[in-house]
Formats: structure tokens, C-alpha cells, sequence
């Protein structure tokens, strides 16, 4: 066990320091606000410089999943500390280390009472999110999955808007009500393939056909709610409306993503059948959400608000992409869940910043604000673009991949999907229109323009920005990789002989080799 | 081939202007300026001017080399590399491009000059230079680009910088709702090009086999032409895609709505933009793909339809414009017609060639506009002007040139390709009517370029402080004399058959090559055509000086008559009130009242989401009843489950 861990560091490393932060943070007295915030800064610097380390010494060619980990937890039911990554996973791992930072920094005096407290939730959320993203054992990974929904609980509920308590608690129940129905289909799964948790044996064994169709949607419930697909979407306006602008970046930044790694992960690899059976299914409702979304976002009041229902339509469009179950189509639509972790994080920081000087997210509140703010207004034009997929920024790479792949398997929905594209400049740039241009109002409290740390914060989301849009070399071959493992399962199915229901556990060879 | 990486210099320089204009903009955004507007003219200007340098440079080097086809620099940088599927970025220059970035780049330069003057006076200067530089940088990436996806970079970033510039004025709603039509209106028919797109991928991917395509990089424009054949029936809806891109683009029906209303933006965007480069880019696309084309004899045929529809049209609606900037608007939209029917009827080079020339004599007229709009502090009505001949020499006989190359009278540069795209129709136009109407155009095209020049030079001075109406400054005029230098001059290089060698077809000769209409007309044809068409035109030309010297309101009595018909016409057939009325009135409606407050939050988040939990708060509410909390009544429950297990227990 402890040569294990001295081998392979990285990953415990990166879901426990947060922990271990915690810890130092309750020896800070509470009047100390800029050690707190500075600790946690240190804190999630390093889980960044842990994850570059990650990232260059992850391999491109080989096995797929990788900095490998097992040890038995709990023996006498086969539970294990199983953890590795493939590249979506290191991606999306990446994805959270980056927000954490600029989370912090761009709302780095939003929040004055129970820092302590607020800064903790962020500590074990981000320990939560890194296991998801890492566990390939199902019970660690529910565990996570679970433990995630506390600290964003209290955000909303502690350091929320008016409504917070409603929020909070639609939030919680609705996925809790989720993943519940996930870990009776967990322990089905459990049960039936010889009482095993692991992933990777488990992506050996087949349920019969009815069972998988069973299983798949109690799964997909859980991941649907997570997405948020249409019709599970109700609770995300109401959560990042009333959400402090931290919890509002990192659900849309990364919570949401776990609903798309859970089916790219999970629902699709170990039920090959019933994916394909409830594809069409599944696609009308990413496509409706593409297009509903869009246009309830279309009238949305609230900024914030807005930005939510752009969620669900930008959302939906990832998930057609995955649905495709074509591999552009889904190194597309994976692709896209970065960009939409990055534009959509931006709106909701820089929506933050604005609240900060004004406490007002209402649209009509505002008019002309280019004038006085124009450095703010760059910022928000430029992730503008990014989020409505103008070629150069990250979100047209994605959302090009995501349609060209789609409309080889699926011409119908790419169409639909590319309506959503149309749509998306509608709402975003009379959401443009309407705040920035115009004659100049006063807004009470509109101070001065962004300050040199709002600056620096934006400066880099908009680095990535282009980066993702011209460069996006390095990314698409690891997401590729990772699809292409995960659309052979579906491939290997339909030659072999299908339906077996043995109940004999073919071990993988990447199993095999850690073993030895 | 030989890699010519010195044509990357060619966007990139344009590039590096709008980032450092772009920096002091931001600097003086902040009240930190200390940078003079000279530094920006310069930099604006210089990087324009050296892009043209090297553009004229690149092309002199295929021009005396006849077996080259083309330069290339391919594969800069990775951009998209999968396994089914490959992307780089790379420019390329062939005989179209060379063409295209010559004027692209030249009356660029001229219109940056020309905007020094034009908006010296504007606190937002640098932001102004720096945008029209980025506009250069992406209408070069646009032609440069050698595969289809690289293209539509530059389509998109033109659009976006036609966006911002429209919206320069931000603090007058009014333009920032134009521009963001513009946008939005670009963006229906990019749904269109990107559809086309993914229809090619989707058909060359499902190649298999022998046949199936050596490459991944399938929207690489070189590519594509070795594959164009193995695209079979689909063709037809592939090209109409592009097609459907190409009219929001270049705003043909049903998408030329955003065109007049971008007349809000600063005079010299509207010349650049509006009228010279990217409003062409829907024409540049269907030549550069026109091996595609060729292939779709129904989609040409669409073509040649709206063309010239558009065309008549368009011009209909210019009829009755007051607004100086309309009027150029409705010209171009109806111009722009013109080269969408030459597409139609296979003569590629016959529309770029009316590109060419329309860009030197639109976007001279625009400036002339500009020129007047200037002198009079943005009086843009025509009755309110008149009589600025003797005030504006230069740009009054600059603007009269640029009319008569417009109207299409000899040998001014307009009538070449005007008379070539006629001829063609002519000769090859799937129905007689097609000519008939281009005709029919180029006679009212005439008749109101007239209209507006009497409107706007001849008679009395209608101006409000006629003392204060000046010539424009040097740096203005300029541009303009050598703007109609060239629109006077530049039609010379395509000389129709009769006069002699066409330079400007044989130069772009390997377009269209398989166009399936043959040229039947004789020389003789030719010659009687272009009489007919000269002598219409300066009819038009003639009739519309004498009525409106004569009277400026001689058409009164006809619009009282007709004022139904005139007021449709003259509200550009309330098209945007019907688009209004059945498609964003109703989504509006239909989102807000229905979907928003009603689907949404009664019905899901109301029946569905609260729905359950309230059904399970009043179930356990139901339940809690029982529990009293006293003994006797549990121990009564207890009993009744005694009872009834001991009577299951019987009765089985």
C-alpha cells in the first residue's frame, strides 16, 4: 500500500491537499482574513503545479487510464481505493485547478462573513470535484460524488441571494434524489457482476438487455440532473441566481461537467446497448435544450439568470455531440465542456464583479455601460465571442467538431444543434446591446473600472480562450484518445455474441498489469 | 511547391496594427492616452500600405510566372487533427485571390487615408484604426485562406468587425441595434455555409474503398476540387447551403435586410466594408468554389434568380431613397445582384470582374458621400442639399465620374463589366427574362445615380448654413481622384471579345472551366448587345437629369397616385415588418408568455419538480396523523396488524 502510494502521489496528493489545507486554515484565527485567502491561494497554486505535473507526464500513447492506484478499503466488500485517469479526466482535472485560483482572486473580496467557513467549502468542494473526475472504483466515486454536494449546499444556502434557503435546498434534494436512484443502480450493477465496484472489470461484463436499460436510466437520471438535461434543468437558475458569484463559477465551471463525464464515463461504456436503444431519446432531449434553453434565455431579466439558461442550451449541444456516438462528434462535444467551463465560469465572474459594485444583476438596471467601464466591456465582449462560438475562440473549435461529427451519424439533431449556435448570438449579443451600448446610466454604485487583480484574472481566462481556439492540438488528440477507447466498447458489442449473462468477470489487461 | 511564407506577412501586418492601436485605444479608454492621432494614422496606414506592397509584389510574381499556379503557405500551424478528420491553417494566392487582394488591399489603404480626415475629430480615433485593421486582417484571411474552414475565420471575423464598426457610434442605440442585425442576419446564413460544410465532410467520410478520398483535410480548398466529383447527388443541396451563406453575406434575398441599416456606421466602414470587400465575399466564395458550382446547374439556376431579382429590386427601392447613404445601400445591394446573376449564368470571372471595378467606383461614391456628409455635419437627406457643385468641385466631378462608371456609359471601368455580365446572360441565362430585367436595372440604376447626383450638386443650395459648407481637406479628396482615376481607367483590362484580348477573363480562366452553358453569341451579337444596353443607359441617364434639373418634385403627382405602391417600395416592401411580424414577434411571444412563465415555471419546475415534492410532503403530512403519541392508539394499530397477517395467513 505505501509503495503505492510512493509511486503513484500525484493524485492522492491532489484530492488530499485540500484536506490537509483545511486543517492549517482551522489553526487561522478568524480575524485574519488576508492569511486565510492567502493560505488558500497557496493551497490551490499548488493543486495547479500538481496538475501540470500530471499533465506532462501523462502519456499519449499506450494504456489509457493511467497514474494507477489500488487499494482495498473496505475488504469484505470488495470496495477499493481505485483511482487513475484517462485524458478526459486529466483535462477536466485541469479545468478544476485553473478555476479554483481565479475563482478566488475574481471574487477575492466578494465575500467578508464566515470567510473561514466559505473558504473551507471551497477546500473539500474541491476534493469532492478532483475524486469524481479521478475514482474508478463506483462506490469512491459515489462517495464523491456525494461529498461534493455539502459544501456547495452551504454556499448557496450561507452566502447566497435573498432566496437562498429555497435554492439551497432544491439544489441539494434534487440531486441528492438523483444520485440515490445512482447507487441502487451502482449496487445492482454491484450485485449482479460478482460483487465488483471496479470500473474497468466492470466495463468486461454485460447485463442483459432489460437490465441495462434499467440500470442506464437510473444512472442517467442522476447524470441528467447533473447536466443539466431538459426537462431536469429547473433547479440550476435557481441555484446560480441565488448562488455567490464562487458558486455560480464553479457550478457551471465544473459541476455541471460531472454530469457529462458520468455519461461519457460510466452510462456509455457499461451500457453499450441500451445507449444505443435510447440514443434518438436522448439526443430530442439534448436537442430541445439546445433550443429551449436559448430561448428562455432569450427573455431572462436577470443577468444571471440568462447566463443559466445559456447553460442548459450550450449544455445540450455537448451532449448531442456525445450522444452522436460518433468520434469527432464526441471529441467535439467533450472539447466543448472545457469551452463552456471557461466562457460561461468568465460571464458568471465578471456578472460577479459588476454585482459587487452595483448589487444589481438586472439588465434593465443598466444601459451605455461601455462608456464607463471600457475595460470591464472588452472583457466581457471578448468571452461574448468565445461563448458563441466565433471561429479564433475556443467555442468554435468545439462546437464545429461537435456538429461535423454529429451530422455524420445524425444529420437531424446537427441541424437542430446548429440553430442553438444561431440563437446563442441572439440572446448574448442583446444581452450586449442592451448592458453596454445605449446612452450612459448612472447606475448607483458604479464605481470604478476593473482593478489590476480583476485584470490579471480576466487576462488569463482570456489567454485560454485563444489558446483553446487556435491551438487546440494538444487537448483533441488526448479527448480523441479517450473516445475512441470508449466508442470500441460499443463497436465490440456488436460482434460479439450479445447478452451473455454469465455472471464470470473477464479481467482487462490493463487490470492484469497492475496487478502484477 | 515551393513554400512563399512571405505572404503570412500579408494579414499579419494588419494584424499587428489593430494590436497596437488596439493598446492605445485601451490606454486612452482609461483616460491614460499620451499617444498623438498621428502615431495611429501612421500605423493604420503604413501596415495597410506595406499588406499592398506585398500583395502587388505576389502578384507580379505570378504574373510572369505563367506555369505557376499558385503561392502557397500551407500547414502554418495545426488546427483541428483527428483521424477522420484534418485541419491546418495555410494561406494560399492563385490567379482569383491576387486579384481580390490587390483592391482589397489598395482601396483599404485609400480608405484609411481618407478616414484620417474623415474622423480626426472623434475621441474614440484609435479605437476606429484599430478596428479597420482588424477588419483588413480577417477580409485577407478570408480570401487567403486555403481551406474552406479557414475562410470562414475571415467570413465570421468580417462580420464581427462589421459589428463593431456599425456599432462604433455604441453611445446611439440605434447603431448598436444595426450592427447587432447585421450580425445576427450574417449569422442565419453562416447556419447555411456551416451546413454546406458538414454535408462534405459527411459525404467524403462515408467514402470508402478505392474511391475514397487520400486526405483527411476535406475542406482544404485544393482538396475539394480533386474531390468534388465524388460528392454525387448531393451536390446540388451542398452549393445551395453555401449559396444560402453567401446571400446573408452578401445581403441577396431574403437576407439583404441588415445592408441598409449598417449605413450607421462611421461613411468610410460603410465604403470599405459596405460596398468595396466584404459584402463581396458571398461572390468571392461561389468563384473560388465554382468547380463545385459547375456541378449544380440547379443551384445556378437559384442563383441567377435571386441575383437578379435582388438586382431589380433593389433598385426599385433606390428609386425612392432620400438618404444619401440609402441610396449607395440599395445601389450596392442591386449591384451586388448583378455579380450573383453572372454567377448564375457561369461567368465567374465576369462577376469578379464587376466586383473589381464596383469596388473602386462604390466605395469612390461612398467616400464622395462621406465627403458631403462631412462638410455638412451629418446631414445625410438629399433634400436638404443641392447645389454643392461649385462648393465641392472635387468631389462633385469625382462623384459624376463615379455615377457614369455605375450607370455603365463607356469606357468608364463600370461599363466593361457591366456590359459583360449582360452579354453573358444573354448568351448563356437560362431564360431571356434574366436579361431583359439586367437590363431593365441597369437602366434605373442609371436613372437614380442621376437622381442623386441632381439631388445632391446641381440647382440651389437647400442647406440650412450654406456659408459653412467647405471642400474636404486634402487627405479626403486624395483618395478620391484616385479612386476615380481608377474607376474611369481599370475596365480597360477586361476588354469584351470585340474590342480585343480579355486580360481580366484569361487571367482567371481556370474558373468555371466546366461550366455546362456554352457561349453561342457571335461577335455581331455582341456589338448590338452593348449598343443597346449604352444607349438605354444614357436614356436613363439623360431622362433623370432633365426631370429632376427641372423639377425636383415631378414625381409628386405619381407618388399621390401610387402611395400605397410607393410607400411599400419606398419602406423596402416592409420586408423587415413581415420578418418582424411572423418570425421575432412570435418567438419573442412565445418564449417569454409562454415558455418562460408558463411551461417553465408552472409546468416543470411548478407541476413536475415542486409538484413532487409537495405530493411528499402531503403524503408524510397524511402519514404524521397517526402518530398521536398515545400508547393506546399504536397498540390499536399493532392489533389491526395482528389481525390482518393472522387473516392472510388463513386465507392462503
Amino acid at each position: 500500500m505505501i509503495t503505492q502510494l510512493v509511486n503513484q502521489p500525484l493524485l492522492t496528493l491532489l484530492i488530499f491537499l485540500p484536506l490537509l489545507g483545511v486543517l492549517v486554515l482551522a489553526f487561522i484565527p478568524k480575524n485574519r482574513p488576508v492569511l486565510l485567502k492567502a493560505i488558500a491561494l497557496i493551497v490551490f497554486g499548488l493543486e495547479v503545479l500538481i496538475s501540470l505535473k500530471l499533465y506532462f507526464n501523462f502519456n499519449n500513447t499506450g494504456v489509457i487510464d493511467q497514474f494507477m492506484i489500488d487499494i482495498p478499503w473496505i475488504e469484505q466488500w470488495n470496495i477499493h481505493y481505485l483511482l487513475g485517469i484517462d485524458g478526459v479526466s486529466l483535462l477536466l482535472i485541469m479545468l478544476t485547478t485553473i478555476t479554483m485560483p481565479l475563482v478566488l482572486l475574481g471574487t477575492w473580496n466578494s465575500v467578508q462573513n464566515n470567510l473561514k467557513f466559505y473558504l473551507l467549502c471551497l477546500m473539500f468542494l474541491l476534493t469532492g470535484m478532483i475524486g469524481v473526475f479521478c475514482a474508478l472504483d463506483l462506490f469512491l466515486f459515489y462517495v464523491f460524488w456525494e461529498i461534493m454536494l455539502i459544501p456547495m449546499y452551504f454556499l448557496i444556502g450561507v452566502w447566497g441571494g435573498e432566496n437562498r434557503i429555497y435554492a439551497s435546498l432544491k439544489f441539494f434534494l434534487y440531486t441528492m434524489l438523483g444520485s440515490v436512484i445512482m447507487l441502487v443502480a451502482i449496487l445492482y450493477l454491484y450485485f449482479r457482476a460478482g460483487q465488483s465496484f471496479n470500473l474497468l472489470e466492470l466495463y468486461n461484463y454485460r447485463l442483459t438487455f432489460g437490465a441495462q436499460c434499467w440500470v442506464f436510466l437510473a444512472m442517467a437520471l442522476a447524470f441528467a440532473i447533473k447536466v443539466p438535461m431538459f426537462p431536469f434543468h429547473t433547479w440550476l437558475p435557481d441555484a446560480h441566481v441565488q448562488a455567490p458569484t464562487a458558486g455560480s463559477v464553479i457550478l457551471a465551471g465544473i459541476l455541471l461537467k460531472m454530469g457529462t463525464y458520468g455519461f461519457f464515463r460510466f452510462g456509455i461504456p457499461l451500457f453499450p446497448d441500451a445507449m444505443q436503444y435510447l440514443q434518438n431519446y436522448l439526443m430530442i432531449l439534448a436537442a430541445i435544450g439546445v433550443i429551449y434553453g436559448a430561448l428562455v434565455a432569450m427573455v431572462q431579466p436577470d443577468m444571471k439568470k440568462l447566463i443559466a439558461y445559456s447553460s442548459v442550451s450550450h449544455m445540450g449541444l455537448v451532449m448531442i455531440g456525445l450522444f452522436s456516438l460518433n468520434k469527432t462528434g464526441m471529441t467535439g462535444g467533450l472539447y466543448q465542456i472545457f469551452n463552456h467551463g471557461i466562457s460561461t465560469g468568465a460571464l458568471f465572474l465578471l456578472i460577479g464583479m459588476l454585482y459587487d459594485r452595483t448589487h444589481t444583476r438586472m439588465i434593465k438596471d443598466y444601459s451605455g455601460l461601455a462608456k464607463a467601464m471600457p475595460v470591464y466591456t472588452v472583457f466581457f465582449i471578448i468571452v461574448t465571442l468565445s461563448s458563441i462560438g466565433v471561429p479564433l475562440t475556443n467555442g468554435f473549435v468545439g462546437e464545429f467538431l461537435t456538429l461535423l461529427g454529429t451530422y455524420q451519424t445524425k444529420p437531424v439533431f446537427a441541424i437542430l444543434g446548429a440553430t442553438g449556435v444561431v440563437l446563442g448570438a441572439i440572446y448574448m449579443l442583446w444581452l450586449v446591446e442592451r448592458v453596454f451600448f445605449g446612452k450612459p446610466k448612472e447606475t448607483k454604485g458604479l464605481g470604478k473600472d476593473l482593478n489590476l487583480r480583476e485584470c490579471l484574472v480576466m487576462a488569463v481566462i482570456v489567454i485560454f480562450i485563444f489558446w483553446l481556439g487556435i491551438y487546440p492540438k494538444p487537448f483533441l488528440n488526448k479527448i480523441e484518445r479517450s473516445a475512441e477507447t470508449i466508442l470500441l466498447k460499443l463497436d465490440d458489442e456488436r460482434t460479439m455474441a450479445k447478452f451473455e449473462d454469465t455472471n464470470e468477470v473477464i479481467k482487462a489487461e490493463d487490470v492484469v498489469a497492475l496487478e502484477k | 511547391m515551393t513554400n512563399s511564407l512571405y505572404i503570412t506577412l500579408i494579414p499579419l501586418l494588419p494584424l499587428l496594427g489593430f494590436f497596437m492601436n488596439g493598446i492605445i485605444a485601451f490606454q486612452q479608454s482609461r483616460g491614460k492616452g499620451f499617444f498623438s492621432t498621428k502615431i495611429t494614422s501612421f500605423i493604420a496606414c503604413s501596415s495597410t500600405f506595406l499588406a499592398f506592397l506585398i500583395s502587388v509584389f505576389a502578384f507580379i510574381t505570378l504574373f510572369q510566372n505563367p506555369d505557376l499556379v499558385s503561392l502557397k503557405a500551407s500547414n502554418l500551424l495545426d488546427w483541428m487533427i483527428l483521424e477522420e478528420f484534418s485541419l491546418s491553417f495555410g494561406f494560399c494566392i492563385d490567379h482569383l485571390t491576387s486579384i481580390m487582394l490587390l483592391f482589397i488591399t489598395g482601396v483599404g489603404f485609400l480608405i484609411h487615408v481618407y478616414s484620417i480626415g474623415y474622423m480626426k475629430e472623434d475621441e474614440a480615433y484609435a479605437r476606429y484604426m484599430a478596428y479597420l485593421n482588424l477588419f483588413l486582417f480577417f477580409m485577407l484571411i478570408l480570401v487567403l485562406a486555403d481551406s474552406l474552414v479557414f475562410l470562414f475565420v475571415g467570413w465570421e471575423g468580417v462580420g464581427l468587425c462589421s459589428y463593431l464598426l456599425i456599432g462604433f457610434w455604441f453611445t446611439d442605440k440605434e447603431k448598436a441595434v444595426a450592427g447587432k442585425k447585421a450580425f445576427i442576419v450574417n449569422r442565419i446564413g453562416d447556419f447555411g455555409f456551416l451546413l454546406g460544410m458538414f454535408m462534405i465532410v459527411a459525404t467524403l467520410v462515408g467514402i470508402q474503398g478505392d474511391a475514397s478520398p487520400t486526405s483527411t483535410n476535406f475542406l482544404d480548398i485544393a482538396t475539394l476540387s480533386q474531390n468534388a466529383h465524388l460528392l454525387g447527388p448531393g451536390i446540388t443541396l451542398i452549393t445551395l447551403c453555401l449559396f444560402f451563406g453567401a446571400t446573408g453575406k452578401s445581403a441577396q434575398i431574403p437576407l439583404y435586410i441588415w445592408l441598409p441599416d449598417a449605413m450607421a456606421g462611421p461613411t468610410p466602414v460603410s465604403a470599405l466594408i459596405h460596398a468595396a470587400t466584404m459584402v463581396t465575399a458571398g461572390i468571392y466564395m461561389i468563384a473560388k468554389l465554382s468547380f463545385l458550382f459547375v456541378l449544380a446547374p440547379i443551384t445556378l439556376h437559384v442563383i441567377a434568380i435571386v441575383g437578379v431579382s435582388t438586382a431589380f429590386i433593389a433598385a426599385l427601392i433606390g428609386l425612392t431613397q432620400y438618404d444619401i447613404k440609402k441610396v449607395l445601400a440599395y445601389s450596392t445591394v442591386s449591384q451586388l445582384g448583378y455579380m450573383f446573376l453572372a454567377l448564375g449564368v457561369g461567368a465567374f470571372s465576369g462577376a469578379i470582374f464587376h466586383v473589381f471595378t464596383h469596388a473602386f467606383f462604390k466605395a469612390g461614391l461612398f467616400l464622395c458621400a462621406g465627403s458631403v456628409i462631412n462638410s455638412l455635419h451629418h446631414e445625410q437627406d438629399i433634400r436638404q442639399m443641392g447645389g454643392l457643385w461649385k462648393k465641392m468641385p472635387i468631389t462633385a466631378i469625382t462623384f459624376l465620374l463615379f455615377t457614369l462608371a455605375i450607370s455603365g456609359i463607356p469606357p468608364f471601368s463600370g461599363f466593361f463589366s457591366k456590359d459583360e455580365i449582360l452579354y453573358m446572360t444573354y448568351a448563356n441565362g437560362q431564360h431571356p427574362i434574366y436579361y431583359w430585367l439586367g437590363l431593365l436595372t441597369a437602366g434605373i440604376t442609371a436613372f437614380y445615380m442621376m437622381r442623386a447626383f441632381v439631388y445632391t450638386f446641381m440647382g440651389e443650395t437647400r442647406y440650412k448654413h450654406p456659408e459653412k459648407i467647405h471642400e474636404s481637406p486634402a487627405v479626403m479628396t486624395y483618395p478620391l481622384i484616385i479612386l476615380a482615376v481608377f474607376a474611369s481607367l481599370v475596365g480597360f483590362i477586361g476588354l469584351p471579345h470585340i474590342f480585343g484580348h480579355n486580360w481580366f477573363g484569361h487571367w482567371l480562366n481556370s474558373l468555371g472551366q466546366h461550366t455546362p452553358h456554352h457561349i453561342d453569341g457571335s461577335f455581331l451579337q455582341e456589338g448590338h448587345l452593348m449598343l443597346i444596353s449604352t444607349a438605354w443607359a444614357v436614356f436613363c441617364l439623360y431622362m433623370a437629369y432633365r426631370l429632376y434639373t427641372k423639377n425636383l418634385n415631378f414625381t409628386a403627382p405619381i407618388k399621390k397616385s401610387l402611395s400605397f405602391l410607393y410607400n411599400l417600395v419606398y419602406n423596402k416592401f416592409k420586408v423587415d415588418e413581415l420578418y418582424n411580424a411572423l418570425i421575432i414577434t412570435p418567438i419573442k411571444v412565445i418564449s417569454d408568455c409562454f415558455l418562460n412563465k408558463i411551461f417553465d415555471a408552472k409546468i416543470i419546475d411548478g407541476l413536475m419538480v415542486n409538484g413532487l415534492a409537495h405530493a411528499s410532503r402531503f403524503f408524510a403530512r397524511s402519514l404524521s396523523i397517526i402518530q398521536t403519541g398515545y400508547i393506546n392508539h399504536y397498540v390499536f394499530y399493532l392489533l389491526i396488524g395482528l389481525w390482518l397477517v393472522l387473516i392472510t395467513l388463513v386465507l392462503t
